[in-house]
């Protein structure tokens, strides 16, 4: 069997990043491997700018972004095989990659989770109505677009306020797509502030907010869908519903982690997440294997997916150098009006970054982290939303005790 | 007087500004956390701006698209043309970052150039 210091299965952002880090760090045996034909990720079909004002200083298209990394792994002659799917990956770190070449079978003292996520579909919603063509999610009408030339169709809705489908609606219209309306079941969009600007407010698309799409109509393909109103529970109120004409229906519903490989390794998966738990290493219950990006949890912009990825380059180069890595034994919870919170556990001994979602949007608020009656830090903010990811940085030497870290939002 | 609140799209802050203002003076300000919300703002009342991203057939390449997107921001009303000419366009692989597709679009003093790597097929 081939043997390898490091393997980093999913060559994005987060790979790429990664695998830059690792060889600056001193680490020269890695293997990046993508099951596309190029490496790069999603960002290849993210044609608009906005990328990049993080890491770079710059606003750049997601190819430009993405290829600097690229070059960047090139230069380094970092070694990577494209076309190859990782199709099993066990807990002793075996790595087991179907290539253009036959099986191929390598036993990593390392391996970097970087698989990206994945679109909820039509199925995770139950959406009643019949099943007709014409129904795309975000991501898939948006590789049809920017990389096949292949129109989805000219009279869109689209369900859901997620940024792919509002930078969706902005490119249907670019195109020549009619965009007659965006529905969103909650009472706030799921999308950052400047695209519901960008994208919707500039091109006079209106978002609907509390509706949700009820019934889908057309036969072989997709002629009208019903929307209505919701209440504060997401119910249906009776005598809101209205037909919308159309002949394509985006749905931009959230994204998921994609984990099955770190399911078959034994990695233990945050409910919240629906990414692994990790400690302040990026570094699962599984010794050796890590993970960042968005197969961790969903990030609102790559910029933030490079630099963690950066980020547990450092965890994963100590964990080759010194074979283990300290013991996380501090749990780290979510409390009030907190989505989820990453790392889940640390081990106090460092300085680590932490990144949380809040659960719904609030103005004028504290972010509050405690340990017991100690309080580490308190934080003023204007205001927080669930689009937008918050991220801190906590000093080794707040931690005063073993006891867990509760992190929540004070109004 | 007229009052106004602005998202502001220059970074992924997306700041929410309050404007009062009359005409293209404005009184009074709130809400940013950078001096490139108030430049937004002036911008937005005086001459709105935007970049557009697209794409352009390309011939030879592994993908029959390419990615461009403009150099500098163009007036909004100007936005369709501009679409206008770039799907008119096309290109042969391979192609850079940075090559230009249009120069000075519209008569707009800003470029349509490339944004991906694209080599010609074997």
């Amino acid at each position: 069997m081939n043997r390898r210091d490091v393997v980093i299965i999913g060559g994005g952002p987060a790979g790429l990043a990664a695998a830059a880090a690792l060889k600056k760090a001193g680490i020269h045996d890695i293997l990046i491997v993508e099951r596309e034909k190029q490496l790069g990720g999603i960002l290849r079909q993210c044609i608009h700018d906005g990328f990049g004002l993080t890491r770079f200083g710059e606003t750049l298209s997601g190819p430009e972004y993405s290829q600097r990394f690229i070059n960047e792994v090139k230069d380094l002659q970092i070694e990577s095989i494209t076309n190859a799917t990782v199709i099993d990956l066990s807990n002793d770190k075996v790595v087991t990659i179907d290539t253009t070449e036959g099986l191929l079978k390598i036993q990593a003292r390392a391996v970097i989770l970087t698989m990206g996520c994945r679109e909820r579909t039509r199925g995770a919603l139950a959406i009643p109505g019949t099943r007709p063509a014409g129904i795309y999610n975000a991501g898939v009408a948006q590789s049809y677009m920017n990389l096949y030339n292949k129109m989805v169709g000219k009279n869109i809705v689209i369900m859901g306020s997620g940024d792919i489908g509002l930078i969706m609606a902005r490119r249907l219209t670019l195109e020549g797509a009619h965009v007659s309306a965006v529905f969103e079941i909650l009472p706030y969009p799921s999308g950052l502030p400047r695209n519901i600007e960008q994208c919707l407010n500039d091109y006079n698309i209106p978002l609907y907010l509390s509706h949700s799409v009820i019934d889908i109509k057309g036969d072989p393909r997709i002629e009208s869908v019903v929307a209505a109103q919701v209440d504060e529970k997401q119910k249906i109120i009776p005598g809101t519903e209205k037909e919308f004409p159309c002949d394509t229906l985006i749905l931009s519903v959230g994204l998921i982690p994609e984990n099955e490989l770190s399911l078959s390794a034994g990695v233990s998966l945050d409910g919240r997440t629906k990414g692994a738990i990790v400690d302040e290493n990026f570094q699962t219950d599984v010794p050796g294997i890590f993970a960042a990006g968005n197969v961790l949890h969903v990030h609102d912009l790559v910029d933030f997916v490079s630099l963690e990825a950066e980020k547990l380059a450092e965890g994963v180069s100590r964990y080759l150098k010194e074979g283990s890595l300290p013991e996380a034994d501090i749990p780290v919870e979510t409390g009030s009006n907190i989505g989820h919170v990453i790392p889940q556990k640390i081990s106090g001994t460092r300085d680590i970054q932490m990144s949380l979602r809040v659960r719904r949007p609030v103005k004028k608020c504290r972010l509050v982290i405690s340990q017991g009656s100690h309080t580490i830090k308190s934080i003023p903010m204007p205001k927080a939303i669930p689009a937008e990811m918050i991220q801190l940085q906590l000093k080794a030497d707040s931690f005063i005790s073993k006891e867990p870290v509760e992190v929540r939002i004070d109004e | 007087m007229n009052s106004r609140t602005f998202t502001c799209i220059i970074c992924p802050n997306g700041c929410e500004i309050q404007v009062s203002y009359e005409g293209d003076k404005i009184h009074e300000i709130n809400g940013n956390k950078c001096k490139k919300g108030l430049q937004y703002v002036e911008q937005e009342l005086t001459d709105p701006r935007r970049t557009i991203a697209s794409s352009v057939r390309i011939k030879g390449a592994e993908l029959p698209l390419c990615s461009v997107r403009l150099t500098k921001p163009i007036p909004k009303k100007d936005i369709f043309s501009v679409m206008e000419k770039i799907n008119q366009a096309d290109l042969t692989a391979p192609v850079h970052i940075g090559d230009v597709v249009i120069k000075n679009v519209c008569g707009l003093d800003s470029d349509v150039i490339v944004t991906k790597d694209m080599e010609r097929l074997q």
